[in-house]
């Protein structure tokens, strides 16, 4: 009972804490945005960074007038998630050919070592007479995960800033959750995963999926928490040559693309009609795909990349 | 009278294996030690053994699991629903069947863990089980279902033991424990109110929980989305099915230990054909339950439970799943309408093709629907589309099949396997339970 009391006052502690960091950095940005606007005319030779408003339009600021702001690690509980932050991903179907950059860049930073890629470019062709396109599909974070809700012990579990993880030393193995998943995104370290002495000895958080990777449990996509932390987008979408994938922030209305250009995401899933995976089944993913219409690059161009069987170069076994 | 007591009572105490026995015994114990080496591979290389990969992720360990499951509800039929109903020609069957109800139980909780990649960690499931997962619902009503079962198997045996005491008086050895286990047993009329009340709680308790334990199995693949499981028809239709091939492993055992044991007198011709009439009832009404499963996703035909149909019907898996419907349960329904299929051997082969036609009925329904997900299979290895079960995962199961046998075989040793005291009652011996005072 104590103890329970003594949590929940650390619980509240923390909030109030949060809450009084938030407060602090809005006032900062808010003074930071003032000294934007004062100053962004008078010196226009200076390097620039481009930067949204709340109102979604583009402007070019002085790179010197913006400071980052990251959370550091320890600020935050990797069960609980980044506060005040929704991450959500798009994925523009028009721009992909198959590049298959962001599978390679994700198989060598998360050190996968199995058979099964963590994310996927589908073939994909949805009636005989409709176009075949190209598909990335990678953990879908939905909002109504029906992996979590089948973990019989909480070790897949749903953090308040979307994203959805795996803590690897609570997983009892059960595969329930990849039953569950329609997305076909978990996979099963069904042998030990032999990633090295490095990564093996590494110390492992639920945040940097793979690092190392455990036999007997289940792995998938985590949205890269460890880059989000270091302020830089997940490797997926940095490696892609084409754009294809922008990652960003639910509540700041704003997805980032490889390019390193914003969007503002109300308008660009209105004017692109956007639409998640199998809506119907209620998952509410956060995982937004534009529809394969008025590409800007051939399907036949992906064919030549495309390998039915293999999606992880096998490495040189130790 | 006080003769064909004393007959009764040495017909029906256990005796010593004959050579036969002890083959059966050997032979069991060989299956289980091979099954042994290859979990203990398993163990160290991981799931890996197994034909089991990111599509097919669960085989033949979870379709026994759900078999095992299925096995142990017959326990509360034959007993419980039986003997509530007023039903009596069942009474030298009911230490059978929860003979094989405690075997099957116990099984189907030695399978999962078995199927479990991080099995150390099975503490897990106590120290962090979350309520919404159906797994935590089937540990909950499995090891509910196992202590009643224990139950329910013990208490109508406490007279028994007492019997068995007194008889094997020579024995030193068995006579200390059976007089251990009798508790002390009398037959006093305040034991016999006891003992009577107690056995009709324990029938009524165990009626919603071995219903429950099937249902909650059933909902395992239900909670899913996936064509095939995606069934509001799951619960009932697994239930159905699970006193098919419980009453079918009944009649198996009945009609070997009645001829390993010359128990003619007791098992009669009679229970035969009374279990036979229960069999055809049972399967066509599981038969019914399957063609509510598959005739209203043919008729409809989305186009993700065509695919999947299409491969019971016709495709990979027709051989196998034409086999488990006709041959387990179209044929044997045929056979048991005549008097002469429920005849003892008839309706023993019948009932082997009943619980055979029961397993690979269990594969089809697991398997085929992991092979037809949602979004294609691709970028996995070729081998990865097709579940094959390997060597390895046959002998671990083949070994939790041969345990559940070996733990019914070592019952059948030590218990009677007719209650004793509840059929002398029923051939109205009114010394019989005075005899089991001291």
């Amino acid at each position: 009972m104590e103890t329970e009391n003594n949590s929940e006052q650390k619980s509240r502690r923390n909030f109030v804490e949060q809450g009084l960091k938030f407060g602090l950095l809005t006032a900062a940005s808010g003074a930071l945005l003032a000294k934007v606007f004062g100053k962004s005319e008078s010196n226009p030779s200076e390097e620039t960074v481009e930067l949204m408003s709340t109102d979604g339009t583009l402007m070019q600021v002085p790179a010197t007038a913006v400071s980052h702001q990251h959370e550091s690690k320890s600020a935050y509980n990797p069960r609980e998630g980044f506060p005040n932050r929704k991450f959500v991903m798009v994925v523009d179907l028009a721009k992909c050919r198959n590049a298959k950059k962001c599978q390679s860049s994700c198989n060598k930073n998360h050190y996968i070592t199995g058979e099964n890629a963590w994310i996927k470019i589908y073939k994909m062709q949805d009636s005989e007479k409709a176009a075949p396109y190209w598909q990335p599909t990678l953990c879908q974070h939905c909002d109504e995960p029906p992996c979590v809700k089948v973990c019989p012990v909480d070790a897949t579990f749903k953090r308040r800033d979307g994203i959805v993880l795996i803590d690897n030393n609570r997983c009892i193995g059960c595969r329930f959750c990849m039953a569950a998943c329609p997305y076909s995104v978990r996979i099963f370290n069904w042998s030990d995963p032999w990633q090295g002495d490095a990564v093996e000895q590494a110390e492992y958080t639920p945040d940097y999926s793979g690092v190392p990777s455990q036999k007997g449990t289940v792995d998938k996509c985590d949205f890269c928490p460890h880059m989000i932390d270091k302020g830089e987008l997940p490797h997926c979408v940095s490696a892609c040559p084409n754009d294809v994938f922008a990652f960003g922030d639910l509540y700041e209305d704003t997805v980032t693309n490889g390019s390193g250009q914003s969007f503002k995401l109300s308008k660009l899933l209105k004017d692109r009609a956007g639409y998640r995976l199998m809506e119907s089944l209620g998952t509410q993913p956060s995982v937004y795909y534009l529809p394969p219409s008025e590409r800007v690059v051939d399907f036949e161009e992906g064919l030549e990349n495309y390998t039915e069987f293999q999606s992880v170069d096998k490495p040189e076994n130790p | 009278m006080n003769n064909s007591y004393t007959k009764l009572v040495s017909d029906l105490a256990p005796r010593k294996f004959s050579w036969k026995g002890n083959v059966w015994v050997v032979f069991l114990a060989i299956i289980v030690l091979v099954g042994l080496y290859s979990y203990i591979q398993q163990l160290r290389q991981g799931l890996v053994v197994t034909g089991m990969r990111d599509y097919a992720l669960w085989g033949i360990y979870i379709s026994n699991f759900v078999f095992f499951v299925a096995v142990s509800l017959v326990g509360s039929l034959i007993t419980a629903i039986l003997r509530l109903s007023g039903v009596h020609w069942s009474t030298p069957l009911t230490r059978i069947a929860e003979i094989i109800a405690v075997a099957a139980i116990i099984m189907a909780g030695i399978t999962i863990i078995v199927d479990m990649g991080r099995p150390d960690r099975m503490l897990n499931l106590f120290l962090h089980g979350r309520l919404q997962s159906p797994i935590i619902w089937d540990v909950i009503v499995i090891s509910t279902y196992l202590a009643i079962s224990l139950l329910f198997l013990y208490y109508p045996l406490l007279p028994d033991f007492s019997i068995l005491k007194k008889h094997f008086q020579e024995n030193k050895y068995l006579n200390r424990w059976y007089g251990r286990l009798s508790l002390n047993w009398t037959g006093s009329k305040r034991q016999m109110n006891i003992y009577s009340r107690s056995i009709k709680i324990l029938s009524v308790l165990i009626i919603p929980v071995a219903f429950a334990i099937h249902t909650v199995t059933a909902w395992l693949f239900e909670t899913t989305y996936r064509p095939g499981w995606d069934s509001t028809n799951f619960g009932p239709y697994f239930v159905a099915g699970a006193f098919v091939a419980g009453s079918g492993a009944v009649v198996i055992v009945m009609y070997v230990l009645r001829k390993a044991y010359k128990l003619e007198d007791y098992i009669t011709d009679h229970h035969f054909d009374l279990m036979g009439k229960i069999l055809v009832m049972l399967c066509l009404l599981y038969l019914y339950f399957n063609i509510n499963e598959y005739l209203m996703p043919t008729y409809k035909s989305t186009e993700e439970e065509a695919v999947h149909l299409r491969s019971l019907f016709t495709g990979e898996y027709a051989w196998l799943f034409w086999t488990a419907i006709i041959g387990g349960l179209v044929l044997p329904v045929i056979v048991l309408l005549f008097r002469w299929g429920r005849k003892p051997l008839p309706l023993f082969i019948v009932s082997l093709a009943v619980v055979l036609g029961a397993w690979w009925k269990r594969y089809v329904i697991v398997i085929p629907t992991l092979s037809h997900p949602f979004l294609p299979i691709q970028g996995v290895p070729q081998s990865w589309h097709r579940y094959q079960p390997t060597w390895m995962e046959w002998s671990i199961t083949m070994a939790t099949l041969a345990l559940a046998l070996l733990i019914i075989t070592f019952l059948v040793r030590f218990l009677p396997i007719v209650p004793i005291q509840e059929t002398a009652e029923e051939r109205q011996w009114p010394d019989s339970i005075q005899t089991t005072r001291p």
